[in-house]
């Protein structure tokens, strides 16, 4: 199944000008800054926005075109908005059945305790959605937008109204989703952290345009986009658990490109992983370092250099096939005269894992 | 205490206010519901318009509604046209006129809570797979419940308080148009003080009850709010 989405409608100051073709699983993010029409093209999708002109195809079926606009209550999407907008007239489970219960029995593929178990939401059944944390209400409302048992799952900033100690609470349940459900999601984020931990697919937008569209590693990664040039940029590397060291604490992950070690982690060896190496905290050397603290040593080739004026740049090298990104000096880069080709030595300080 | 003119008019008075608060019930919540929802430029015309009774001198309003009512107005004249009779001084044609008059005290509270309840959970909805009625009733309803609440009871009380519109296209007949604020009228013109009071003590405690209950109401919602 692939998505296929066309619009062009005006927003207000600018033109929402989009042709996607989004696949049909895992997790999309449409990535950038606020106001760059990302919601609006959510809202498109769900139906929300008549005005919307264009053509929107998912999977077999038809949405919309010149002459067809299904209504956002005949679409099989979940919608989770910005704010929970939980129903403060019913009860949590109230909010929970009301979808559920105008989906035809045999079109129901997620149950509602299943919902229910997978945000891990039993004990608030009863409760009023005022009652609830920041967090429980979003949980709630994921809930509920997948009792409805979509063929889409559209998330619109699920954690921009939750602080950041609430995020936590929530990442892992919508993490959980994307590994139990084979449900695809298309996720809108200005946050680079949270589209780091979730995207598979990334689609960045820019004033109503899509800049690039592609596998999120790959996009990360890519010099040519903002994403890479920015001082919070990161590399997303996909690894396994391939051992614990008990004496020291510390936990093995192998990728394509070589192995990490990192403190102890309580997963079960063969897990898969997904890491976040910031580019800030990867060094480059042309011998391999002894008598440094820093355990992380990897030999790779040098694959591209941004050609920024600035006194930063970003240098991507290749560990295997896996590309890392490195965020040093201009400086540096010509004292150590870094080429495309050269064998060298990345030194990573710190690295994530993305749950 | 009350003879029974007195009683019929309690009756009619009453009859009249739940008529009408049904009636403006069923033809003011679309329209405070479009006018929550339109984005037309001149939808101040017609606020102004719905408006109107609040200022207007009840007679004023009486006056022109006798005309239109009567056998030589327009709607009058349609329905002598129809093989009907002229609505004017008819229960019906007070119907009509207490309709008109308390518009405003019914479109306003509702339009308000429309307003107050916004797109948001009806957008919620639609995505919940809740069609367009179906939303109406089970989100916007329920959630504007104080709104239609304090509509009815304020369209019920303003009916019963009205004098000016119903004397003038009612024409205060007996057993058919009087209502208690022209049997008030009466009594007092002819000296009538004692049966005057116990009217008149009648409609007050009543009107102050239900203006209680809108006000306890609105209390208790906003406490539940907070």
């Amino acid at each position: 199944m692939t998505i296929e989405a066309r619009f062009q409608f005006d927003l207000g100051d600018f033109r929402l000008d989009v042709d996607l073709q989004l696949p049909g699983r895992g997790v999309t993010s449409l990535f950038g800054p606020s106001g760059c029409g990302k919601t609006s093209l959510l809202r498109a999708i769900a139906g929300l926005d008549r005005h919307a002109v264009g053509y929107l195809k998912v999977g077999e079926l038809l949405w919309q075109d010149a002459e067809t606009f299904v209504p956002p209550h005949r679409r099989p999407v979940g919608y989770v908005f910005q704010e929970a907008s939980l129903f403060d007239h019913l009860s949590v489970a109230g909010n929970l059945e009301y979808g559920c219960k105008r989906v035809p029995e045999p079109e129901r593929t997620i149950s509602l305790e299943r919902a229910i178990a997978l945000l891990g939401i039993g004990p608030l059944l009863q409760r009023r959605p005022v009652t609830l944390s920041g967090g429980e209400r979003q949980r709630v409302a994921i809930a509920r937008a997948l009792a409805v048992s979509p063929r889409l799952l559209l998330m619109d900033e699920p954690l921009a109204a939750v602080d950041l100690e609430r995020r936590q609470e929530i990442l892992p349940w919508i993490e959980a989703l994307h590994r139990e459900l084979d449900i695809p999601v298309l996720h809108v984020s200005h946050a680079p952290e949270e589209v780091a931990r979730l995207a598979d697919h990334l689609v960045l937008m820019r004033a109503g345009r899509v800049v690039a569209a592609g596998d999120a590693h790959h996009m990360f990664t890519r010099l040519d986009l903002p994403l890479a040039l920015d001082n919070d940029a990161t590399s997303v590397i996909e690894a396994t658990v391939s051992g614990h060291d008990e004496e020291y604490r510390l936990t093995r992950l192998d990728f394509a490109g070589g192995q990490f070690t990192m403190a102890r982690q309580p997963i079960a060896v063969g897990s898969p992983v997904r890491l976040r190496l910031a580019a800030r905290d990867v060094s480059l050397t042309l011998q391999r370092q002894s008598g440094t603290s820093i355990l992380n040593i990897l030999p790779v080739t040098v694959d591209e250099i941004s050609l920024d004026d600035d006194a930063q740049v970003t240098v991507r090298v290749l560990a295997g096939s896996v590309p890392i990104l490195a965020r040093i000096t201009r400086k540096s880069a010509l004292e150590l005269g870094l080429q495309p080709g050269m064998e060298i030595f990345a030194q990573a300080k710190g690295i994530a894992l993305l749950g | 205490m009350f003879n029974e003119a007195d009683l019929i008019a309690l009756a009619i008075t009453l009859k009249l206010a739940l008529v009408s608060t049904l009636v403006l019930l069923l033809f003011g919540t679309p329209l405070a519901w479009w006018l929550a929802r339109t984005r037309w430029r001149f939808k101040f015309l017609l606020e102004a318009m719905i408006a109107l009774p609040l200022v207007l001198p009840p007679t004023v309003l009486g006056f022109y509604l006798l005309l239109a009512l009567g056998p030589n107005g327009p709607v009058g004249g349609l329905m002598t046209a129809l093989g009907g009779r002229p609505l004017a001084f008819t229960f019906t044609g007070l119907v009509i006129g207490s309709v008109v008059y308390s518009l405003p005290f019914v479109v306003q509270p509702l339009q308000d809570a429309f307003a107050a309840v916004g797109r948001r959970p009806l957008e919620v909805a639609a995505t919940l797979r809740a069609g367009p009625v179906d939303r109406f009733f089970t989100v916007t309803v329920p959630l504007a419940r104080a709104g239609f609440f304090t509509a009815a009871v304020l369209g019920f009380a303003h009916t019963l308080g009205e004098f000016g519109v119903v004397l003038m296209i009612g024409g205060n007949i007996p057993g058919q148009t009087q209502v208690v604020s022209i049997a008030v009228y009466d009594h007092v013109e002819s000296l009538q003080y004692a049966h005057a009071h116990w009217l008149s003590a009648g409609l007050l405690v009543l009107s102050f009850l239900l203006l209680v209950a809108v006000y306890a109401l609105n209390r208790h919602l906003r406490v539940l709010r907070a």
